[in-house]
């Protein structure tokens, strides 16, 4: 059973999932940042419905291990597309949103297919493995398109401070993320230590996103390049 | 051999989100004037010193916690240590590296002490709540 620290992390994660929503509605910017905030009400009914399963089966019960991988499969869609959205948000003016949607269905698809590829040579329990591998890799996709979007915001004159922090938060999760993934591959028998960072790195993505719709102004703006690590003058 | 590249390339990416990430905070800061208690107390020089931080986190800690800006002040931290440690490996080999990294240390040291700024006056609205309860 998880510990009390566990279930403190856990609590936390899920007070500041509700903080994004009430500070995005307290900011007017909830139609703006829809999937951002759609994902984090998902987060808050995964947290509670893997809190119930958690109560009634046990930590190591089968039926507990298939709604946390199935439940974080699903959310990591749902934040993939949030990263969609913030990318129809960057490029709002081009009137490319539609070439966008697009892209993503056929990249989340390519996805899906490659992770099935490699899953229906190395398994047995297809669905499962499958919910795990997909989440593993769309984090790097995620963390790749991160990085274009990043890039593209980096040759912006003037983007909003909101976004840039929306933005930069995004990948420094993915990234770690990522990073875990890659060393629990790496070394297998690692995963058990590596996966007890999962939920506190969990909540740097809601505490950031609380704070920047918060703290940062609608109106602030700030020139992307300055930020950069060549970008020097103050 | 691709779980490697997979890592490697994580933890550059991971790099390449932070540093703009905390200058980000840091820029919003940078228009902040101090209040001249604060600029007493921390006895800042303009343009800060990266050798201030330590002792105006300090006075920072000696504040009633705001929740709000404790991560934020955390990623400060590891920026400031991430920074001493580029100070320490370039300090003979490129002297510019080294004058950049002085003055984002220095700005470091200005997010704390605007963080101290903020803790002070709403330790007073705290109080000022508290009497005329």
């Amino acid at each position: 059973m998880p510990g009390a620290a566990s279930y403190a992390i856990l609590f936390l994660g899920t007070l500041l999932e509700a903080l994004v929503v009430v500070s995005a509605i307290k900011r007017k910017v909830l139609r703006k940042y829809f999937v951002l905030n759609l994902y984090m009400v998902l987060c808050l009914l995964v947290s509670w419905g893997r809190h119930y399963t958690l109560a009634r089966d046990g930590f190591g019960s089968l039926n507990y291990r298939y709604f946390y991988f199935y439940t974080d499969a699903l959310l990591t869609i749902v934040l993939y597309f949030s990263l969609i959205s913030l990318y129809l948000s960057v490029f709002e003016e081009m009137k490319v949103g539609r070439y966008l949607r697009l892209g993503a269905v056929a990249l989340l698809a390519g996805t899906s297919w490659f992770t099935y590829a490699i899953v229906s040579q190395s398994s047995h329990k297809i669905l499962t493995y499958f919910a795990f591998e997909l989440s593993q890799n769309l984090y790097f996709v995620g963390l790749v398109l991160t990085y274009v979007l990043w890039a593209a915001v980096l040759k912006m004159r003037q983007t909003p401070a909101l976004l840039i922090q929306l933005v930069l938060s995004l990948g420094i999760y993915f990234s770690f993320f990522a990073a875990c993934y890659a060393l629990a591959n790496l070394h297998p028998t690692l995963y058990s230590r590596v996966s007890v960072l999962f939920p506190v790195v969990g909540c740097l993505l809601p505490l950031s996103w609380a704070y920047a719709f918060w703290r940062v102004p609608n109106e602030a703006r700030i020139a992307p390049a300055r930020l950069a690590m060549a970008g020097v003058s103050r | 051999m691709i779980a490697a590249i997979v890592l490697c390339c994580s933890i550059i990416f991971f790099l390449q989100f932070f540093v703009p990430y905390c200058r980000s905070l840091i820029a919003a800061s940078s228009n902040h004037v101090l209040s001249p208690e604060v600029q007493d107390v921390t006895g800042l020089t303009s343009p800060a010193s990266g050798e201030d931080f330590h002792r105006v986190v300090q006075l920072l800690r000696l504040c009633p916690d705001r929740p709000e800006d404790r991560g934020e002040i955390r990623a400060i931290g590891v920026y400031f240590s991430m920074l001493n440690a580029l100070k320490a490996l370039t300090r003979s080999i490129a002297p510019a590296v080294r004058t950049w990294v002085e003055r984002e240390l220095g700005r470091c040291t200005y997010f704390a002490a605007v963080a101290l700024d903020r803790r002070v006056a709403f330790s007073r609205d705290l109080l000022a709540q508290q009497i005329e309860a």
